[in-house]
Order: structure tokens, then C-alpha cells, then sequence
């Protein structure tokens, strides 16, 4: 049966550069004299590391656990001893160092006692993704998110159509379709996981049709589970027809909606590799802790793919596949589209990584960019069917409200609008730099803004707390009044007898007042200053009196 | 040993200066036809606008302190330049031509912020200033075909003033067959008659040498639009905005209004469509945007062809279109993959 297939906007007909890196078999590599594992190899949180300097590791044990719900945990992909828990160079776009965990292997590659998963189609799907959670299994197309919470299909959802990406549109980058040439059951057997796990109604594996051999592999391996609910489509070569948003469209029609997720409309997308993957640990109890990559490149004498342990560095597996460095000019991570370049080759390569890419020198390469003349072509070849120049024009202008206007979020970076542009402008840098500086504008927006909520929650206490103390003063008040309207009838006599009593009290003070203080045994000295000063007294009083008088 | 890039790593694929290039290579078809059927004028022309051209363009650029060379290498001026000469009748005087496309370089492009920044063709500005400056000069053409005016001649013409011996600038030039027309229905002829009176002036469905030039230059916008140089959406909306206005009016009235064939292959219709109005820095860069653009310049042509003071209409249809390019662009903007319709 033929599949219906729909169209993206726009998109680009590259030379694929595919025959460079597809040599018979998946090669495996010698153990490196060290693995460095970064506690970030995933989007979400960096891992814990549950292990000290010094210790030594099995291969496959756990060495850093997740720390959060996105976050993914981190094995060591050999045996050996763990000799540094510091900053490493990794692959990053920023180029910045970051946390890693350095094992020196011992050469015995040990594994640790692993335990294969009997019977999953018996297990709860939960119990099923704290597996597949705790493998450290994230997405192994690029981007990294860990697995278990794409198989999350929350409790709301149906997922109509679960889609496997095997179109690895990016030139170059082979790593998926020798994969599915190599190991097309373990494909489909964890195509099944998923699809148990998602409860799934429907399965698709999309190859681009530049992969006969892969499909008609995969195709055969099929026949073997004669399972109906799977479809294996061949998708017209077009990049970036392996995005997510593109692949969604192209085998559904629909689109997921912008700031929204494939599972809004019954669509759940996992790579290839990350089914293969998600096997082995069921079937063989292995953590995630190697991965088929692609080594390519005009400089390089061997390009191929291999079977590599995560951690391994940039130069030990370049210098496996014949590397001239003064021949390169720069190495990539990813493909020439959407990879980065790498500025230290001691960085290790991670759970993301899928292909190497050395660039040799002397290509005709990045011109000066000129003005923006307008021509539109990149708006033509868009597949998010933006309008590039006007980003670009908002973007530099930094004029961060319009360039939002312009949907800049619904740009995916597959800069095919950069590879078009006449006057070689370097599109998608200006709308990485609007990303981030919006991004940190809003980190500052929601700090201000949390002050900002303290100050008027503080305020509206205060002032909550003073009306609240002028209630309570108001209602004692009234309180007061009407008691008060209520004892006085009865009081009148008690009143009058305290009265009566305070003005006792009154003329016994005043007695008291009148009289002398310390007067007892006085000298006859003193006895006549205290009678002179009294007499003073008395006639200052009197001429006060008086004084009162004439007033 | 290496320096960080930003994605898509990639060789360049394509350049100004080669879409330029492209776009030169697509007016010779119609140049040659122009030249065999209204001599040499057009190539003194074109080599008196490009250097002046090349010289108001390094004159602005040192002064604005641009890079020189990368930006006249670019081929903008240069293409400013031919597209201006072509416009002008081949029999042109050389300040006529030096004040043209110096406006053009220096006020139109530079003052406006130079190549990707002036809101309006620049081409179109110098041509349509020298039309209001300078009528006279602007309005007379040889007729296509039957004059005898030599290349030496042209040359004498453009730089000395001096005509052939034993003619005269009226017995020389003639107004085009666009002019014609209008005057002649402006005296209530028919259609039927004008070509009778001036004959010679008329070919198959436009004017006598017009209809092959247009027919050209069409040729070569085609090439363009295979070369994707430029895109289908403006000279189709351009070709058909003058089609469907034309033919409504020329239905009730066949006598009073020339038929849309005279319009599409008459004056500088094609050469508008496919080379001016496409101009990117200057027209709509929207799908649907190039669409209205285009179909508002075929309908402004019909309205100054017919209505309007002028021999044609293009320069100034081009002009008033060039001025709705950002509300067109603002308001035509392309749903975007997985937004709702607007």
C-alpha cells in the first residue's frame, strides 16, 4: 500500500555527500586511554555524580544519577577508575567548558552484571519508562531530550501515530541509515517498546528514498514480526525534511501548532537510533553508554561510521579514520546545516553526537556579507514559511517586539535561508542572537517582575494590616458604646459611690500634698529656713492670688 | 587552528554580483532587437549611462565610506545603468543621459540609503525626473525601422548636437506608437484609421519594431524567471493587470480603445514586467504582496497610457506601487507552519 504523503513549504535539494561516509559495516574503535563523560548530555538538568575520585567503575554502571525530572542519568561506557569530577572542554556550541566525570579506563571493558527486561508487554507503561529513564536513553537524532517523557503521552491523549525518523536529511550524516542496514530488528523490536508504552495505534518509519538499502532492510525485517499496524514509507530527499515539524506534515498533513508539542495532535516523533537503543536495554539490560556515529569529511582518509563509547574525544576518533590536520579547517559537530563547529578536539564526544564533520581548507568559503537586496529567496525556500529578511531587518535593528511579530520562535535554525541568500548574510546567527537576548530579557522581566509581585504582596499586607487594626479598633469602639448604654442605668448608684469614694481619695491626696515631707527630727536651723521658706511661700501665693484678681 | 562559525557551513551558492550578471545577459535578446530596429542610439546610450554610472557610484561610495570595490562589484549601478539607457529614446543627448542616471545613482539610490535601503527604483526615478524636466527630448523617438540614422551619426547627435546633413530634429524623430495612438483617439479617430495614416508605424499587434523588442525581452525575463533570478508572481501579475483592465475596456469599444495586445507588446510593457517592476529592493517581497504589487502596476500603466499626460505609463505605475511596498508587505505576510489562519 502507498502511503499519502503531503508537501512542507519551501526546502532544499542538497547534495547529500552520503557515499563518503557509507563503507560496508559499522566499525568499532580501540578503548581510549580516557572517557569523559559531561554531566550534560541531555536538554533539562545536569546529572548528580553518585561516585568519587578514585573509584573504580564497572562498565555500565551508574555514575550520575538525574536530578530532576528532565535530566537523564549518566553511565561510564567502560571499566576503570574515576581520576576527576571538573570542567572539561565539551561539545557546546558556546565553546564553554563544563562538569564532566574523567574515568582512566583499565582496558578490561568489565561490564557490570546487567538485567535484560523478560516480558515487557506484560508491564505497566510507567514501569516500562522508569526503565528506559534510568538507561539514560534521550533523544539520539540531536537534540537530546531524555526519552522516557516523550513515551509520557500523558493521561489525556491518544497518540494516534507513532513516528520513527529515519530520514537523516542532513548531507553527510549516515549514522541512521547504517544503522537501520546493520540492525534493522532492533529497530522494529524497539518500535514495539515504544508503541507499548505510548499505547499506540498506528506506526510509521520514514526513510528519505536516497536510503534503498536501509528501506528495503528494514522492509525485510518487518516481514519477520508481521506486524500490520507499521508502515514503512519512503519520503521524498528534501531537507529538512527530518525536522520534526516537517515530518509531521509530510506523513500526516497536519502541523503541530506553534509552542506546541506533536502529542496536541495524536503525534508522538523518536529517532531511529533512540529505538535501537531503547532494544538494547530492554532485550540486553544496557544502560545507554555507546552509538553508532558517522566520521566524514574531505579531510579525513577514511571516513566511515563506528560504533564509539560516549566520552570518547574529537581527536582519538579522527585520528582513527586517518585525519590530516593541516589539511582541515574546521571540525563539526552535526552536518554542514545545523552543526557547530568544535574549538577543542579534547572535548568528548556525547549521547547527541552523530556525526564528525572535518571541513578540509581551501573551499570556497564565507564571503563578506553585503546588503540585504530583498530578493526574497529565502522567504521562498523557508520551511516554517517565515519571512528570513524581516527577521534578519528586526533582528539587527534589535527591535525585539516586531521581530517576535514575525514568528521568530517558529524558526527551527535548518538555515536554508542562509544558504540561499546572495549576499551571504549569516542569517540564522542574527536570529540565535534575538533568541537569546529575548530569552534574557525575559529571565530579567521575570526577576523584576518577581520583586516587584514581593513589593505590592508587602504593600497590600501593610495596608491589609492597617484596616484590619482600624476594623478592630471601630468594632471594640462599638462594642464599648453599647455596653456602656446598657451598664449606665444600672451604675448610676455604684457611680455616684465611686465618685464619692474618688473624692475621698482626691482630698486625702491633697491632705497629704499639703503636709511636710522629712520633717521630722529636724535642727532648730533647719526648723526656721523650712518656717521662712514656707512664709515665702505662703505670700507668693497670696500676691498670685491677687495678681489673679486684678486680671 | 580553527575559527567557530555560525550554521548552515556551507559554500556560497549564489551572489549579487551573479544575479546581476544574469539579469544583463537576459536584456541582450531584446537589446539586439532594439538596435536593429532603432540603431545605434541604444548602445551609445547604454555606454554613456554605465560610466557615468560607475563614477556617481565610487563618487558616493568614498563618500559614504563604503568599501569601493566589493560594492561595485556588486553590478547594481551597472544594471541601474542599462535598464535607465534602455528606457530613453536612442536618439538622447549626452547631458540628457548624464542628469538622468546621476539622479538616479546619486539621489534615488545613495541619498536613500543605497542598494537594499531606496524605497524606489532608481532606474524608474531618473527616468521619470528627465520626463518632467525635459519633454521634449524625452518624447521623440526615430520610428522603428525606416530611418537611416548611421551609428557616426548617432554618435555626432548625442555629443555634438549635430544632426544628419539636410534633416531636421521633426522630420527625424516621431512620436511612438503609444503617443500616437492617444492623440489621434484624443481627435476621434478610430482605430480602424490611425494605422492607415501613419503607415509603417504599426507591425502585427503594437507599434512597428515594439512588439519584437517587447517580445524580447519577455524571452528574456522567461530565462530569468528558469534561472530563478527572478520569480513568476510579478511579471505575470504586471502582464496580467494590463491584460484584464484592457480587455474590459477594449470589449464595448473596439474602435476608441487599442486591443491588449497593443498594451502587453507596446512600449516598454515587458521590459517593465519582467526587469523593472521585479526590481527586489524595491517591490514586494510577499507572495501575495508581488501579486498585488504587480497587478496594481499592469492597472497604473493601463490608467496613464489611456487617461494619463504621458507617452507611457510604467515609470510612474512602477513609483506609485514602490510606495505601498511595506503596507502591501505588512499586511500580506504568509501564514506560518503551524499558526492558526489569520
Amino acid at each position: 500500500m502507498k502511503h499519502k504523503l503531503w508537501h512542507f513549504h519551501g526546502g532544499l535539494h542538497l547534495d547529500g555527500h552520503k557515499h563518503i561516509s557509507m563503507t560496508e559495516h559499522v566499525m568499532p574503535v580501540a578503548l581510549p586511554a580516557q572517557i569523559i563523560l559531561p554531566l550534560q548530555q541531555h536538554i533539562g538538568a545536569p546529572a548528580e555524580p553518585v561516585v568519587t575520585v578514585g573509584e573504580h567503575v564497572l562498565k555500565g554502571q551508574l555514575i550520575a544519577r538525574a536530578s530532576d525530572y528532565v535530566s537523564a542519568p549518566v553511565h561510564a561506557s567502560t571499566s576503570g577508575e574515576v581520576i576527576a569530577i571538573e570542567e572539561r572542554p565539551v561539545p557546546h556550541p558556546s565553546g564553554l567548558p563544563s562538569e564532566c566525570i574523567v574515568i582512566a579506563t583499565d582496558g578490561k571493558d568489565e561490564w557490570k552484571e546487567l538485567k535484560p527486561v523478560e516480558n515487557y508487554q506484560d508491564m505497566d507503561p510507567s514501569a516500562l519508562r522508569n526503565i528506559i529513564r534510568d538507561a539514560g536513553i534521550v533523544g539520539l537524532g540531536g537534540a537530546g531530550f531524555p526519552s522516557f517523557i516523550k513515551l509520557n503521552p500523558g493521561p489525556d491523549n491518544v497518540v494516534e501515530t507513532l513516528i520513527l525518523n529515519g530520514a537523516e536529511c542532513e548531507p553527510y550524516i549516515t549514522c541512521d541509515a547504517m544503522l537501520m542496514q546493520e540492525h534493522p530488528r532492533r529497530i522494529i523490536d524497539g518500535l514495539l517498546v515504544m508503541k507499548h508504552a505510548l499505547r499506540a495505534k498506528h506506526c510509521i518509519i520514514a526513510i528519505e528514498d536516497n536510503k534503498k538499502v536501509a528501506h528495503t532492510l528494514l522492509v525485510n525485517a518487518l516481514h519477520e514480526h508481521e506486524s500490520d499496524f507499521i508502515d514503512i514509507v519512503q519520503i521524498p530527499t528534501l531537507y529538512p525534511t527530518g525536522g520534526e515539524k516537517q515530518l509531521v506534515r509530510v506523513l500526516t498533513g497536519k502541523e503541530i501548532p506553534s509552542n506546541g508539542l506533536p502529542i496536541d495532535i495524536g503525534v508522538v516523533c523518536h529517532n531511529v537510533a533512540t529505538a535501537a537503543a531503547i532494544c538494547e536495554t530492554i532485550e540486553a539490560g544496557k544502560p545507554l553508554i555507546s552509538r553508532v556515529m558517522t566520521l566524514t569529511g574531505e579531510a579525513l582518509e577514511n571516513p566511515c561510521n563506528l560504533e564509539i563509547l560516549i566520552g570518547t574525544s574529537f581527536a582519538h576518533l579522527l585520528e582513527a579514520c586517518g585525519w590530516h590536520e593541516e589539511q582541515t579547517d574546521e571540525v563539526l559537530m552535526g552536518g554542514p546545516m545545523m552543526g557547530f563547529g568544535i574549538s577543542s578536539l579534547d572535548a568528548p564526544v556525547i549521547k547527541t553526537t552523530n556525526c564528525i564533520l572535518a571541513r578540509p581548507k581551501n573551499q570556497p568559503h564565507r564571503q563578506p556579507a553585503m546588503p540585504c537586496i530583498r530578493c526574497g529567496q529565502c522567504a521562498t525556500v523557508c520551511p516554517a514559511q517565515l519571512l528570513p529578511q524581516q527577521l534578519y531587518w528586526y533582528s539587527r535593528a534589535k527591535d525585539f517586539d516586531k521581530v517576535q511579530d514575525y514568528n521568530l520562535f517558529d524558526c527551527i535554525e535548518c538555515g536554508c535561508c542562509a544558504y540561499v541568500c546572495p549576499s551571504h548574510i549569516p542569517l540564522v546567527q542574527y536570529y540565535r542572537f534575538a533568541k537569546t537576548e529575548i530569552w534574557a530579557m525575559e529571565r530579567d522581566k521575570e526577576k523584576a517582575d518577581h520583586a516587584r509581585e514581593r513589593h505590592e504582596f508587602h504593600q497590600y499586607r501593610m495596608e491589609r494590616k492597617k484596616q484590619e487594626d482600624e476594623e478592630r479598633k471601630r468594632k471594640k469602639k462599638e462594642l464599648l458604646k453599647k455596653t456602656q448604654g446598657k451598664k449606665d442605668a444600672e451604675t448610676d448608684t455604684k457611680k455616684e459611690a465611686i465618685e464619692a469614694a474618688m473624692a475621698r481619695v482626691k482630698a486625702k491626696r491633697d491632705a497629704q500634698q499639703q503636709q511636710k515631707k522629712n520633717v521630722d527630727n529636724l535642727t532648730e536651723k533647719q526648723q526656721q529656713a523650712l518656717s521662712e521658706v514656707e512664709e515665702r511661700r505662703q505670700r507668693l501665693s497670696e500676691a498670685d492670688s491677687s495678681n489673679k484678681d486684678k486680671n | 587552528m580553527q575559527a567557530v562559525h555560525s550554521s548552515p557551513h556551507t559554500p556560497p551558492q549564489n551572489s549579487v554580483p551573479r544575479m546581476m550578471l544574469a539579469l544583463l545577459f537576459a536584456l541582450i535578446p531584446g537589446i539586439i532587437v532594439y538596435v536593429f530596429f532603432f540603431g545605434w542610439g541604444v548602445v551609445v546610450n547604454i555606454t554613456v549611462a554605465i560610466v557615468v554610472a560607475i563614477i556617481c557610484e565610487a563618487l558616493m561610495l568614498s563618500m559614504r565610506r563604503r568599501p569601493i570595490k566589493p560594492y561595485l562589484l556588486d553590478g547594481s549601478a551597472v544594471v541601474t545603468a542599462v535598464l535607465f539607457a534602455v528606457a530613453l529614446p536612442t536618439l538622447a543627448p549626452w547631458w540628457l543621459i548624464v542628469a538622468g542616471i546621476a539622479f538616479a545613482i546619486v539621489i534615488a539610490k545613495h541619498l536613500y540609503g543605497g542598494l537594499g535601503y531606496n524605497p524606489f527604483n532608481p532606474a524608474m526615478v531618473g527616468y521619470a525626473t528627465l520626463l518632467i524636466a525635459f519633454p521634449k527630448e524625452m518624447t521623440a523617438w526615430l520610428p522603428a525601422g525606416i530611418h537611416e540614422v548611421t551609428f557616426i551619426d548617432n554618435l555626432r547627435y548625442t555629443f555634438l548636437s549635430a544632426l544628419p546633413e539636410g534633416m531636421t530634429y521633426d522630420s527625424l524623430t516621431m512620436a511612438t506608437p503609444l503617443d500616437t495612438v492617444k492623440t489621434e483617439l484624443a481627435q476621434d479617430r478610430t482605430m480602424e484609421e490611425i494605422p492607415v495614416r501613419y503607415s509603417g508605424l504599426f507591425g502585427g499587434v503594437a507599434g512597428r519594431g515594439w512588439e519584437w523588442v517587447n517580445l524580447m525581452f519577455m524571452l528574456g525575463g522567461l530565462i530569468l524567471i528558469y534561472m530563478k533570478v527572478i520569480n513568476w508572481r510579478i511579471p505575470l501579475a504586471v502582464i496580467l493587470g494590463l491584460f484584464i483592465i484592457a480587455t474590459l475596456f477594449a470589449i464595448p469599444d473596439p474602435d476608441l480603445r487599442p486591443s491588449p495586445w497593443f498594451h502587453m507588446f507596446g512600449g516598454a510593457a515587458m521590459l517593465g514586467a519582467f526587469f523593472i517592476a521585479t526590481d527586489p529592493v524595491t517591490a514586494a517581497t510577499t507572495p501575495r504582496g508581488q501579486l498585488i504589487y504587480g497587478f496594481g502596476i499592469g492597472i497604473i500603466i493601463y490608467v496613464i497610457r489611456t487617461w494619463g499626460g504621458y507617452p507611457d505609463g510604467v515609470a510612474f505605475a512602477v513609483l506609485i506601487m514602490n510606495m505601498a511596498v511595506p503596507t502591501l508587505d505588512y499586511y500580506t505576510q504568509p501564514r506560518v507552519y503551524g499558526q492558526e489562519k489569520k
